[in-house]
């Protein structure tokens, strides 16, 4: 075993395969006429199915969200600091499901899984999916479970954009919407970040126009540098100087060198790699290139990019929530600077003017937008008092 | 029941809309959720407090006053509370006039400075009174805007502010027929129900 289970792990878990054959008609008017859809639960789901929780993964998550696939696996689940026995997701009261999106490379229909159609990947030809595609086929999968309500729909990042258009478009379907890290819509800054990477991309001469898995190859060197200019931006500088700021060299012999921990201890004075932070994202972005699809990473960024609920409300959000019924919260971190403090107050207050029932946290933590993937205490111990009375409501006693 | 709690619930249509501005660790709006299914928001900046309100499954949001309110809107509350806080605002003048904005009437708790017991522990002593009911010393309180029925009373007719009822009580929270007659010399603590004219 690579690691010994921890007792609040929900220990080895499995992934489930649905094929629903309706077809499912997605907002740019194209129809994917069936698809396949991964996902993982853990807990139990009670005699009321009333205590079903809905996890919505972020941009690079997939399905398994928490526990280990087997007992060699190195790593956990994305999420399993919150999901888990005795935690802020405490399986111990919930049912908890997290799926795959459409268009994701965790076995759900998407890019790198075969078109039916043409017998061939659907590559670069799997439609454009967004936010609210997402939640449709959500909802088909709830059907199938047999569930009417969920307690909770929870998510962070675009996970949190996920729980917002839960609360828009399936009103009578949640009792409550964990939105953390999120926003309304992205800022130019965000599109920007998100061009950055998806020219990194196409323009990789193994990108073959989207068609690279039929070239046995993928485009690597450009995947490797979106998810590097994509880490940045999920870290705060202090974190980073925290993280790379802790050996006195002859180089930087201050006792603040500002994270410029060296590589080797000394300058190369070539266009080599000389600091600890250039070889940290070299290393994130290699492990990334090597286990996620180049395509999903284009279609995730659109879907960010395209989300904007207030479009079919004349840009008025509020109007967006006025026939919300779910009960809300949502937390921000002080160093997010991709979805800082200041978006979430944003929709704090646009949940105010339509009149909703909201709870907000600003969390003070170093660690940027990585933070809500997290164990900071003051943000879990709220995530979990608030879902203990979620179930005290929607369950009762029962569990 | 306390009876500041049991003076303020008068005063509550049931399910109402009840803003709380600094509302602790949220007893009051879950006393008045229980007694009167009111819909509620509270305002919060200490950490421990907003906990205990997500624990009392009170709707809490973490939003300094000083700040502003100008995040909600006009007329979106029934009634808006602000219990003990108005002495440790920046503006308290200027928050009563939005309390009267985002609500249709105002209800304002506060410690009475004009009561007697300050009165003598000032003319006696001849330092800032500190008693167990104010604990503070003068350069560490958060106390900053403390002030007098009298005072209060000045500045509601200053603002054209309506006094529905004023009461009285002691520390706790128990009146008597003597406060009524001398609220300023005997009331320890002030409780207001206002709107605007």
């Amino acid at each position: 075993m690579a690691v010994e289970i921890p007792e609040d792990s929900v220990g080895i878990v499995e992934p489930q395969h649905l094929h629903i054959d309706d077809p499912l008609t997605l907002r740019s008017g194209k129809v994917l006429p069936a698809c396949d859809i991964v996902y993982e639960t853990y807990g139990e789901l009670n005699s009321e199915k009333s205590n079903a929780v809905l996890v919505c993964h972020a941009l690079s998550g997939d399905h398994h969200a928490a526990g280990f696939h087997t007992k060699d696996d190195k790593k956990p689940g994305w999420w399993d600091t919150c999901i888990g026995p005795g935690k802020a997701i405490d399986t111990n009261l919930f049912f908890v499901v997290s799926m795959n999106n459409l268009g994701g490379c965790g076995g759900t229909t998407g890019p790198a899984t075969i078109n039916p159609e043409t017998g061939k990947y659907w590559g670069p030809d799997f439609p454009v999916v967004t936010v609210r595609d997402w939640v449709k086929s959500q909802a088909m999968l709830m059907d199938r479970l047999g569930i009417s309500k969920w307690a909770a729909v929870v998510g962070g990042s675009l996970g949190g954009m996920q729980v917002l258009r839960w609360a828009i478009s399936y009103p009578e379907r949640l009792a409550s919407a964990i939105c953390i890290a999120a926003a309304p819509k992205l800022s130019a800054q965000n599109i920007a970040f998100n061009e950055v990477a998806r020219q990194s991309i196409t323009a990789d001469p193994n990108f073959h126009d989207g068609y690279y898995l039929e070239h046995d190859t993928y485009p690597k060197q450009g995947l490797t540098l979106a998810r590097m200019v994509g880490h940045i931006t999920y870290l705060s500088d202090s974190a980073m100087r925290t993280k790379f700021g802790k050996t006195v060299s002859d180089f930087e012999n201050e006792g603040n060198n500002f994270g410029r921990d060296l590589r080797t201890g000394k300058l190369s004075f070539g266009f080599n790699v000389d600091f600890q932070v250039e070889s940290y994202l070299h290393y994130q972005g290699e492990r990334f290139s090597a286990n996620f699809d180049a395509n999903t990473y284009l279609l995730m960024t659109k879907a960010l990019d395209y989300f904007d609920p207030s479009v079919d409300y004349e840009g008025d959000l509020s109007k967006a929530f006025e026939n919300s019924d779910c009960k809300f919260m949502l937390v921000s971190f002080s160093t997010d600077w991709r979805f800082p403090p200041e978006r979430s107050r944003e929709l704090v207050n646009e949940l105010l003017k339509a009149g909703r029932e909201v709870t907000y946290l600003e969390v003070e933590a170093d660690q940027g937008h990585d933070a809500f993937l997290l164990p900071i205490p003051r943000y879990i111990n709220a995530f979990k008092g608030y879902l203990q009375r979620v179930h005290k409501e929607v369950c009762g006693n029962a569990s | 029941m306390r009876p500041d709690l049991e003076i303020i619930q008068q005063w509550i249509e049931p399910n109402s809309r009840v803003l709380d501005l600094g509302c602790g660790d949220g007893t009051l709006l879950h006393f008045l959720k229980t007694s009167k299914q009111v819909k509620e928001i509270g305002l919060e900046i200490d950490e421990d407090n907003i906990q205990r309100c997500i624990e009392n499954g009170v709707n809490v949001i973490e939003q300094n006053m000083d700040h502003g309110l100008s995040n909600f809107q006009t007329n979106s509350f029934e009634t808006v509370l602000l219990a003990q806080t108005l002495q440790a605002l920046s503006n308290p003048d200027k928050l009563i006039d939005e309390m009267l904005r985002i609500g249709k009437k105002g209800i304002v708790t506060f410690p009475n400075f004009g009561n007697w017991k300050s009165r003598l522990y000032l003319s006696t002593k001849g330092r800032m009174p500190v008693s167990k009911f104010m604990p503070h010393q003068w350069y560490d309180t958060p106390n900053i805007h403390f002030c007098t029925v009298k005072d209060f009373d000045a500045l509601c007719r200053d603002k054209n502010i309506k006094v529905l009822t004023r009461t009285v009580v002691d520390s706790q929270h128990q009146g008597s027929w003597a406060m009524k007659s001398w609220p300023n010399f005997l009331g320890e603590i002030a409780i207001y129900h206002i709107t605007r004219d």
